[in-house]
């Protein structure tokens, strides 16, 4: 990632006169992250005497935090820059938990491995079905995907908390346990998970047909229309893969609490949106990249945990990252002044 | 000898609005035939039928004498036919490279797996814009930030680069200043030097007779004439375009 933003003020450096102001902005993200960083262990040294930084317990606690938000945010990012939005992800996460909990908790306590592969497919299905229904939508109906992931927002969110019964679904697995508080090489596997699917939705956005027609979907929808490619199953697809990667946030939730519960994703929506915006995306679409989301993430999970870990009420949280996603839309704008819009 | 395009008694009807009535006319091989006419003559609505946008009430239109009616338009481009329109299907955020490639993007594979080849795919674009006599100033910049001119050129370079050999532009000037309109100009010339035949919708008197090897004037959806600038005046294709037929 961080060859990435090289790469991108690398190419941008011998455009315009203004282009060391626009590298900085390019990268005000990565210097927002190292700032708040920064105030913290500053903080921590000063008031307390010990490290924020470099504690093993705080390193995992945040990268928990932003890898949960990932979850939602990754296939969000592909949906923004094709300049939709889908707001039913906080629910695809829910009805994915839920669904994975109950078929779990219906095999009883001695569940094997097959049961809950099991459980994980229905679960990915569920999810998955809210995506087509998105697509559908959003390609085939023509709903602008504000209203129609709204409505499915609502839909998801009663399937969720029907099949639960209202409750949360407790079940008891070691395999599900192990998934999800167990770590690889120390590393936590919620985080693992999210940074593969980090990498898989990077690899489809930069490296793929698919990931420039989603590009260019966000920019002209004509231009892909007329160069041939299919703009409803391209639309159907991106939302698919936004659900997908939600459910799979479901299946960390009841995995790591032993439970399933239809809100799983409910607070995590607004931070998703947040982390996609931080990271450099437009509501008008074509722009915004995977590692710009992989950043803004860990800007809300660090001033999340920071804030909590400074002591201060934990309802300061929701102002300070409001205050980021202000920044991050002025930043944006001043890119454009700074550069001069030629559109 | 089979024309390159031949468009037969073309019909357009939108509800109770006879957009196009009965238009017929050939292109050959390194012409350029400038479709003229006032707003609203209809002049768009032909296009659309020959590039399969629309499919027309009546009519045919073939190319090489084969049947291109009832086909769709990735049918119709890929058959050779590539339409550039007004608003130029460029995607701003893209480089030119993937702008040149739209649709039909190269990728190699590293270990099985398939990457976009962007370094093939922006080098073939400074080849193609070279050829057409523009340099590209940064390959990998968006197009956005290229001039109205050059952003042109793209999509005339799109039309070269897939061996196009009919290319249509509605109004390619409209949006340009004037030393981006001469730059266009140049380029259907080179266009017609390479053998293709060139449907040029304009309402510019100057850049009408610059161009057209043949002006067929529609006015009410109708051909109210056909000229060849030699043997007309700019009046009489006013006249002509207001409706006073002949
Ligand atoms: N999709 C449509 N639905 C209904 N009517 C249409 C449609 N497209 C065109 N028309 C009508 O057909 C007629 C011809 O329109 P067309 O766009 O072909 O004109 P034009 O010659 O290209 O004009 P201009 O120079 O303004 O571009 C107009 O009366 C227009 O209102
Ligand atoms: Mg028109």
């Amino acid at each position: 990632m961080i060859t990435d933003m090289m790469n991108e003020v690398k190419t941008k450096k011998h455009s315009r006169g203004a282009s060391f102001a626009r590298s900085l902005l390019d990268a005000w993200s990565w210097l927002f992250l190292i700032l708040i960083l920064g105030f913290f262990e500053i903080y921590a040294q000063t008031q307390t005497g010990s490290t924020f930084l470099f504690r093993i317990h705080n390193l995992q606690s945040i990268s928990i935090a932003a890898s949960q938000i990932l979850l939602l945010g990754l296939g969000l990012t592909l949906v923004i820059v094709a300049a939709q939005i889908d707001l039913s992800i906080a629910f695809s996460t829910g009805l994915a938990a839920v669904v994975m909990a109950l078929i779990i908790r219906a095999a009883g306590v001695d569940a094997g491995w097959m049961i809950v592969g099991l459980a994980i497919l229905a679960g990915l299905g569920a999810a998955a079905a809210v995506g087509l229904v998105n697509g559908w939508l959003v390609a085939y109906l023509n709903v602008p995907s504000f209203i129609g992931t709204l409505g499915t927002y609502g839909i998801a969110r009663g399937a969720a908390l029907i099949v639960a019964g209202g409750a949360t679904v407790s079940i008891r697995n070691d395999h599900t346990r192990a998934l999800g508080n167990g770590d690889i090489l120390g590393i936590p596997i919620p985080l693992v998970v999210a940074g593969v699917l980090a990498l898989g939705c990077h690899y489809l956005l930069k490296h793929t047909r698919f990931g420039v027609h989603t590009y260019a979907l966000g920019a002209n929808r004509a231009a892909v229309e007329r160069a041939g490619v299919d703009v409803k199953k391209l639309l159907i697809k991106l939302f698919v893969l936004s659900a997908i990667t939600a459910g799979i946030g479901g299946l960390i939730y009841t995995s790591r609490f032993s439970a399933g519960a239809a809100n799983a994703g409910e607070p995590i929506l607004l931070y998703a949106v947040a982390a996609v915006f931080i990271g450099g995306a437009s509501l008008t679409g074509g722009q915004g990249t995977i590692s710009g989301t992989v950043i803004g993430a860990f800007i809300i999970a660090v001033i999340q945990f920071g804030l909590v870990y400074s002591g201060l009420p934990p309802y300061w949280q929701f102002v300070a990252v409001g205050l980021v996603i202000i920044i991050a839309v002025l930043v944006d704008q001043s890119k454009e002044r700074i550069v001069g819009d030629r559109s | 000898m089979t024309p390159l395009l031949k468009i037969d008694g073309l019909k357009k009807t939108f509800g109770g609005n006879e957009a196009v009535r009965d238009v017929s006319f050939e292109v050959n091989p390194g012409e350029c035939v400038v479709l003229a006419g006032d707003n609203g003559a209809g002049k768009s609505t032909v296009i659309k039928m020959v590039s399969g946008v629309y499919q027309p009430t009546d009519g045919k239109v073939y190319k090489n004498g084969t049947l291109l009616t009832g086909k769709s338009p990735e049918a119709v481009r890929s058959a050779g036919i590539e339409t550039i329109y007004q608003d130029l299907a460029l995607a701003d955020n893209l480089d030119p490279g993937l702008n040149l490639y739209l649709g039909r993007e190269v990728t190699r594979r590293v270990f099985g797996i398939p990457f976009l080849d962007r370094k093939k795919m922006r080098e073939d674009a400074v080849e193609v814009m070279r050829n057409l006599g523009i340099v590209v100033p940064d390959p990998a910049a968006p197009v956005r930030d290229m001039s109205g001119g050059q952003r042109q050129a793209i999509a005339i370079a799109r039309a070269i680069h897939w061996q196009a050999e009919i290319v249509i532009m509605d109004e390619p000037t409209a949006a340009l200043g004037v030393p981006e309109q001469r730059e266009v100009m140049a380029l259907i010339e080179r266009l017609k030097s390479k053998g293709v035949g060139i449907i040029l919708i304009s309402h510019n008197l100057p850049d009408i007779f610059a161009a057209a090897d043949r002006i067929i004037v529609l006015a009410r959806g109708m051909v109210a004439g056909e000229r060849r600038p030699t043997e007309t005046n700019d009046e009489e294709i006013v006249r002509m375009m207001m409706g006073a037929t002949l």
